[in-house]
């Protein structure tokens, strides 16, 4: 077995050097009955040549977005990662390294992560960030928490047209902790933000909206701010496509308290849902609340900038049951690689690339308005999504299109089940135009 | 040999970026209000390629990683991380699939999602499992969700769960995510738990008992079936930390020992890579009664057919979104294809021999506080070097001077000044000699010349980091004006 070093050579020497006769008494003051005495019940290993094999033959009965043109988002956008990206996050120095506790012998891993920090920072347009958190979902929930610690309110608020599978992580982490209420949505699928201004009051700790919302719309942020600060709630903005910060407001500069997300998008594969990478910002003022590892700048022993890990009183590894939470690992090399997108990206290049999105967006839309029996529930801008509703049925239409190698979008009844007749379609700058023609042509 | 922060690489104009030069149809002032439009990404880098790649590479090259050295960090089982695993997980149908694609066009996916469920319920001696988890914390989470799920169907969440001194840090913090009251069980002198003090402190108010086997000390937790029938004679449940899974690995089950929720971590006992940080993936394996509380969705096989099951009425809901890091299920189930049963088996066994080995030829020169025979790891304390003012954090930073990462320091707490020690079964003998040699060279230098110890470490990228002064003026990120932005207490 090619990972083992031991010869039989090497064992015999080491039995020898404890007192021990065969590996099996090593493990004699386990209890008999507590021994297994059968092997494990697994398949027979595998050779590197044959693995390669089974795995390529599970790859290739896989669909992806190289062997089919998908237009599936909702959370998790496939978007072309420059070459630069693997090369450096496969770097074992950092792939095979651990978290930076050691900070002497982590440099490298510390400054990257800094960077990381500061890059969220500024494309949110907030004052510190963490070092990651598991995905845009659970940053959510723990986001929710945090607000409930500061606030010391029992319940949260959150838009209906924030991504349903956030929603289900929220409920479950809050469950026993805080209640969880929803707001309405208008007829144009925005959160309602009169039914927000009626539920948000003394007992609620924070307004969760995401932004643009789980169907592409862009949210008023600005009118929704003012609601909810003068409730005195915090305002969560979550969200679930950050290559739209290349072109939209950020939420930082509406006021936000806390903004979560998904990094995904950032120079990660889609990976079939995971890993995600769970942005979490927050204003200074909440630091300590804010959960997660945090990476700060200091000095050593020569006066030397160095990076070290920092405020690890709010963590688990001290506070124990009194921590902000329980991470420990977290989403390190996503972060890393999330790092190294952006700064190659840079100030231009995502203002750019989002152009590009939008305008593929707007030429889809064109393109849908003139095909008869698809029709447009809602008109606020989107950004890379749209909801086309139509006569047929959204699944059997999707099931069709396969045969055409087209993954049309995501059906909504799902999720909203007044919403049972729409079909939810994505577009990144993978789409080409001819890509767009072809989905447009089989919908016709 | 510096390297500035990437931000201070920038120069205005310069491009990393290559995108379609494409004359654009849509001006974004047109359909998107200008209240909601973006001016600038303010102090956003502009760099070239050339200079992204030099500046991080430089970075990587002052971190360490388990293929740069022996990396033996108690309970994080920095094992060797196999290449293949890599060429594995970017295979296109894996990379670029997404989660919402129909299942008819995701078999492969969510058959080896499948197939690997079955593998850690075989490995573990548990019926169902959820690989939704994204790392051990998150697993410990939903494992005692699940448990708390199962008192409530009964009528009762009850309001407390039962821990051990010795255990990780993530196990108070996760039950107390659940509204879960903490209440520790000392562990005996020998270093294990007593049925006798996990009845007394077990009433009908305690959901369970959760504990790690072996625990931190690197100690098979004896009396694991005795506790175990305690705490179920109250009506509690038992979750098992299975980060130390490592030392069992077709030795003994946690099913078989009274366990009723066990949450594995993929990138420790099965040799994903932990990235400086993650990504992890902390899979839950539970007892047939509790299947039906276990997130949605359940991977299953209908006929021929993989599927995706959210009939689950009694489900806890979910922990993340989607599926789970299945970029890092990859990696694990091709691990387990490589290693096989027998391969399994003799790595848990090779994992205790290393660390038996290393125990046995260090007790001359540190103090060793729990004798009972160790599993995959042992814990030291700095004993008897303190006589000389010299601590376990000195030691851990002179190690480096000798090539070496330090070993986990300060935990467990039940350990003054501990030192874990985890070197895993994919460390040769000659490295454990190497190791052998540097910590008796430090123990030696302890009794002659301890300052050399006290300003350690001298070979390192930077001398010791002043974690006090980071903790007391924040300085979180980088901002353009004199790079200072500082939050002083």
């Amino acid at each position: 077995m090619r990972f083992l070093p031991h010869t039989e050579d090497d064992i015999r020497e080491m039995l020898g050097a404890v007192g021990a006769g065969s590996l099996s008494d090593l493990f004699s003051h386990i209890p008999s009955h507590l021994r297994k005495e059968t092997p494990l019940r697994l398949p027979p290993c595998l050779s590197e040549q044959e693995l390669l094999l089974h795995l390529s033959a599970l790859s290739g009965s896989t669909a992806h977005s190289g062997s089919f043109i998908s237009f599936l988002g909702a959370g998790c956008y496939d978007h072309f990662i420059p070459a630069a990206v693997d090369a450096i996050s496969s770097r074992s120095e950092f792939l095979t390294s651990y978290t930076p506790y050691q900070p002497e012998v982590s440099q490298g891993v510390l400054q990257a992560i800094f960077e990381y920090q500061t890059l969220v920072c500024q494309l949110l347009e907030m004052d510190v960030a963490n070092a990651s958190m598991y995905d845009g979902a659970s940053a959510a929930a723990e986001a929710v928490l945090m607000a409930g610690r500061i606030t010391r309110r029992p319940k949260a608020l959150l838009s209906r047209a924030l991504h349903p599978e956030y929603r289900s992580v929220i409920k479950t982490y809050c469950h026993g902790q805080m209640e969880i209420e929803e707001t309405g949505l208008t007829k144009g699928g925005l959160t309602d933000l009169l039914s927000l201004g009626r539920l948000a009051d003394g007992t609620t700790a924070c307004v969760v909206i995401q932004d643009p919302n789980f169907f592409g719309l862009i949210e008023n942020l600005g009118e929704a701010e003012t609601i909810i600060h003068r409730a005195g709630t915090l305002f969560i903005v979550a969200v679930a496509e950050p290559i739209s910060l290349g072109l939209l407001r950020p939420p930082g500069s509406f006021g936000a308290d806390i903004v979560v997300g998904e990094g995904q998008p950032l120079g990660n594969p889609p990976s079939f849902g995971g890993p995600g990478l769970g942005l979490f910002a927050t204003r200074d003022a909440h630091v300590r609340q804010m959960p997660g590892r945090i990476v700060g700048q200091t000095v050593d022993k020569d006066g030397k900038r160095a990076f070290c890990l920092t405020l690890a009183t709010r963590e688990q590894h001290i506070r124990r049951e009194k921590a902000t939470s329980n991470i420990c690992t977290n989403e390190g090399l996503v972060a890393l690689r999330s790092a190294v997108y952006l700064s190659l990206m840079g100030r231009q290049g995502l203002r750019r690339l989002s152009e590009i999105i939008l305008d593929r967006t707007e030429l889809l839309k064109k393109k849908l308005k003139r095909i008869p029996g698809l029709s447009f529930p809602f008109n606020a801008p989107v950004f890379n999504e749209i909801v086309v509703r139509m006569k047929r049925s959204p699944e059997k239409l999707v099931s069709a299109l396969l045969k055409k190698k087209i993954i049309a979008g995501l059906p909504l009844r799902r999720y909203y089940p007044e919403l049972k007749d729409c079909l939810l379609i994505s577009v990144t700058e993978k789409n080409t135009p001819e890509d767009i023609e072809a989905l447009c042509k089989a919908l016709r | 040999m510096d390297e500035p922060l990437i931000f201070e690489r920038s120069r205005a104009g310069r491009k990393g970026y290559s995108l379609p030069e494409e004359k654009l149809r849509t001006k974004p002032q047109d359909v998107i209000p200008e209240g909601l439009l973006r001016q600038d990404i303010k102090g956003f880098p502009e760099a070239s390629e050339p200079d992204v790649v030099r500046h991080f590479t430089r970075l990587s090259q002052w971190n360490y990683g388990v293929d740069t050295g022996f990396y033996p960090l108690g309970s994080c089982t920095m094992k060797y991380n196999p290449k293949i695993n890599e060429e594995a997980a970017r295979l296109k149908g894996f990379a670029l699939s997404h989660p919402f694609q129909p299942e008819e066009l995701s078999q492969g996916v969510i058959r080896l999602m499948f197939e690997l469920s079955q593998f850690l319920a075989e490995i573990g001696g548990l019926d169902a499992v959820s690989l939704q988890p994204a790392a051990g914390a998150q697993g410990e989470f939903t494992g005692m969700k699940v448990i708390r799920a199962y008192h409530e169907k009964k009528g009762n969440p009850r309001s407390a769960v039962l821990i051990p001194d010795t255990a990780h840090g993530t196990n108070p913090a996760s039950s107390h995510l659940c509204g879960y009251q903490v209440i520790q069980v000392k562990t005996t002198e020998k270093g294990v738990l007593a049925p006798d003090a996990v009845s007394q402190a077990m009433t009908d108010d305690v959901a369970g008992l959760m504990l790690t086997n072996p625990n931190t000390l690197g100690l098979f937790e004896t009396n694991i079936k005795e506790v175990a029938e305690v705490v179920h004679s109250k009506g509690g449940l038992v979750y098992c930390d299975g980060a130390n899974m490592n030392a069992l690995m077709g030795i003994a089950r946690p099913g078989d020992m009274g366990v009723d929720v066990l949450q594995f971590n993929l990138h420790k006992t099965f040799s994903t890579p932990h990235g400086g940080g993650g990504p992890g993936s902390g899979p839950v394996a539970v007892k047939k009664h509790l299947r039906r509380f276990l997130p949605v969705p359940l991977v299953v096989k209908k006929g021929t057919k993989y599927a995706l099951d959210y009939k689950l009425p009694d489900s806890i809901g979910k922990v993340k979104a989607f599926y789970g890091n299945f970029g890092v299920m990859v990696r694990a189930y091709a691990y387990i294809l490589s290693m096989g049963a027998a391969g399994l088996k003799r790595a848990s066994e090779c994992a205790v021999l290393n660390a038996r080995y290393l125990r046995e030829r260090l007790i001359p020169y540190f103090d060793l506080p729990y004798d009972s025979p160790c599993l995959h790891e042992c814990v030291f304390s700095d004993n008897k070097q303190k006589e000389k003012g010299v601590t376990t954090l000195d030691m851990a930073k002179r190690l480096m001077d000798y090539g070496f990462h330090p070993p986990t320091i300060y935990f467990p707490l039940v350990v003054q000044g501990a030192l874990m020690i985890e070197p895993t079964e994919t460390e040769s003998k000659e490295t454990l000699d190497e190791f052998i040699e540097a910590m008796i060279a430090i123990a030696k230098e302890a009794q002659e010349n301890p300052d050399i110890i006290h300003s350690a470490p001298h070979k390192t990228k930077v001398s010791r980091v002043d974690e006090v002064k980071a903790a007391r003026e924040l300085i979180l990120r980088w901002t353009p004006k004199a790079q200072d932005h500082k939050i002083v207490k």
